[in-house]
């Protein structure tokens, strides 16, 4: 056992992806506490699509993928707010524009590449045992600056998310709250860039978030939990991957969505099996 | 701070509506308000469905841009005194699956006065717990929102405003859909905000209650009606403006049907 679980720490290269995974599922997990009790899992995915044709042109200039998603991302996180803060459009509509736009765009600057394949499929499904080490201080950096600034401000946050009126009337600057955590939302997307791809970096906002949310009762309680659990589904992602040499990042989001079913059927107060046997044993009592 | 200390003696104690308008986008809701309510003074809101008694709370606690006219809160304009206005939500606009326990919610009520970063002081979580126990929800504390009833959500959301220590405090129909125990309490707190000078607004349904409990009735239909006491503003003339074809004549008395739009749930209530 130890020996299997030791055995692929040998190589640099697991130890580099375990330490990336095991951040990304953290930071994903505490902020996708808010993506999942807001609903802003659309807004997660958009961001993530936004990336593309930062990405893309960051590679036809031979300048950092990192760097040019982060870009992308950021821009996009004010386009939307800007959009939406108007009051003209809803703010799905705008999310709808813009990320099917920035994907078209992103699709149009990738034709104009043709050895794309490699490095591009990298971004949209992830190569966490590519990452290097410049790589994991980079994330290692956000990572901390994402979750500095989610402790900071986790009284606003909270008042924001769960009574905006409230948020008024003590005269908190709601537009630039949720414009942060806009910003936040992108720096996280950009991070998972490597570790997950763009196109499951939702599952890993979401799915640890919606777990945790059927296993607590306090939002502090909530975000440790559902860190625990994106750390968790990172680790036993990555061993099986390298076990049954499957995607990474595949692996790890097939993980968490086991992990998630488990507590939606068994969760000691909420899971779906444990109310229906609850239910079942008062018919019983009444029946006698 | 007690609600006096943050009023000058220069300043006149009282809330001042000129010439106001409020709408969303080009659609105004409510058109030419002229009000002045005097500090301490307790007001029943009352007037048909879409009348615009949510809007006047909004548009006084600055969720609503003012299209015309201006708001004095003791004579300077709205925001200028932090705070100092508490609004308790109607039950549909409040997430009750989100993950806080009364404690927390309470506590919100503070975060004015605290500061937003910094934690709670020992004064702080006196008042806080001083509300809890005031509404008679201290023994939850710990317990979700969620698995409270509706009675007991909304006493939690009245401890968050007295938390609030406001000089104005907004109720949007806080006697619609409560236990008697809530609408007991909520009385009990309106008598006892008399002796803290706090200005309360409430809006309701209840016209019998509004003329029982309040010393003064703001009768609206997109404008004002009426403003005064009971007596002066529940004559037939103004209940046959603000009602019109709601209103009946039952064994010579006057009876309002308050009978909901027929995609709202509930039966017809005959105040």
């Amino acid at each position: 056992m130890i020996n299997w679980l030791v055995e692929p720490l040998q190589y640099a290269f697991m130890q580099r992806g375990l330490i990336a995974s095991i951040l990304v599922g953290i930071v994903c997990a505490v902020i996708g506490c808010y993506v999942v009790l807001r609903g802003l899992a659309f807004l997660g995915d958009a961001l993530a699509h936004a990336v593309l044709p930062g990405v893309a042109l960051a590679y036809l200039l031979g300048g950092s993928l990192l760097g040019g998603a982060l870009i992308a991302a950021l821009l996009v996180a004010v386009a939307i707010s800007l959009f939406s803060s108007e009051g003209r459009i809803k703010e799905d509509t705008a999310i709808g524009i813009l990320f099917s736009a920035s994907l078209a765009l992103g699709v149009a600057l990738i034709s104009t590449i043709r050895t794309y394949a490699v490095d591009l499929s990298h971004i949209l499904f992830g190569n966490v045992l590519g990452v290097s080490v410049s790589d994991i201080w980079l994330i290692l950096g956000l990572t901390v600056v994402v979750l500095a600034v989610l402790l900071i401000l986790y009284r606003p946050f909270l008042v924001v998310s769960f009574d905006p009126v409230l948020a008024t009337t003590l005269r908190l600057p709601t537009q630039l709250l949720r414009g942060l955590m806009l910003v936040l939302l992108a720096l996280t997307v950009v991070i998972s860039l490597q570790t997950v791809g763009i196109g499951l970096v939702t599952a890993m906002l979401v799915t640890p978030g919606a777990a945790a949310y059927l296993l607590t009762r306090r939002l502090p309680a909530m975000m440790v939990v559902a860190a625990g659990i994106g750390a968790l589904s990172s680790t036993i992602g990555l061993y099986l991957s390298y076990y049954l040499n499957i995607a990474s990042g595949a692996a790890v989001v097939l993980v968490a969505t086991l992990i998630f079913l488990l507590v939606y059927l068994f969760a000691p107060e909420r899971g779906l099996l444990t109310q229906w046997f609850k239910t079942r044993g008062v018919r019983r009592e009444i029946a006698r | 701070m007690t609600p006096h200390e943050l009023i000058s003696p220069a300043e006149p104690a009282r809330l001042e509506l000129t010439d106001v308008s409020i709408g969303y986008g080009s659609r105004l809701i409510l058109e030419n308000i002229n009000l002045e309510i005097a500090h301490g003074a307790q007001v029943a809101v009352v007037g048909p469905n879409g009348a615009g008694k949510s809007t006047l709370f909004k548009a006084l606690v600055g969720l609503l841009p003012i299209k015309q006219g201006q708001i004095l809160i003791h004579s300077q304009p709205l925001g200028h005194h932090q705070d100092c206005v508490a609004y308790i939500p109607q039950r549909e606009e409040v997430d009750w699956r989100f993950p806080v326990t009364v404690l927390d919610v309470v506590s919100m009520g503070r975060m004015g006065k605290s500061g937003w970063f910094r934690r709670m002081g020992d004064s702080d979580r006196k008042s806080v717990l001083k509300a809890m126990v005031q509404m008679g929800i201290d023994q939850w504390a710990g317990e979700a929102i969620g698995d409270l009833s509706g009675g007991q959500q909304q006493r939690v959301f009245l401890a968050r405003a007295l938390a609030q220590e406001p000089h104005i405090l907004l109720m949007d129909e806080p006697f619609t859909g409560v236990d008697a125990t809530t609408q007991e309490v909520t009385l009990q707190l309106l008598h006892d905000l008399k002796s803290l000078k706090v200005t309360v607004l409430v809006s309701t349904h209840d016209l019998n209650m509004a003329a029982q409990e309040f010393a003064q009735v703001l009768l609206l239909n997109r404008r004002i009606v009426a403003f005064g006491t009971p007596q002066e503003v529940f004559t037939p003339e103004h209940l046959r403006q603000a009602f019109g074809s709601h209103l009946l004549t039952v064994n010579s008395e006057m009876v309002v049907d308050e009978c909901c739009p027929p995609d709202e749930k509930g039966g017809h209530s005959h105040d």
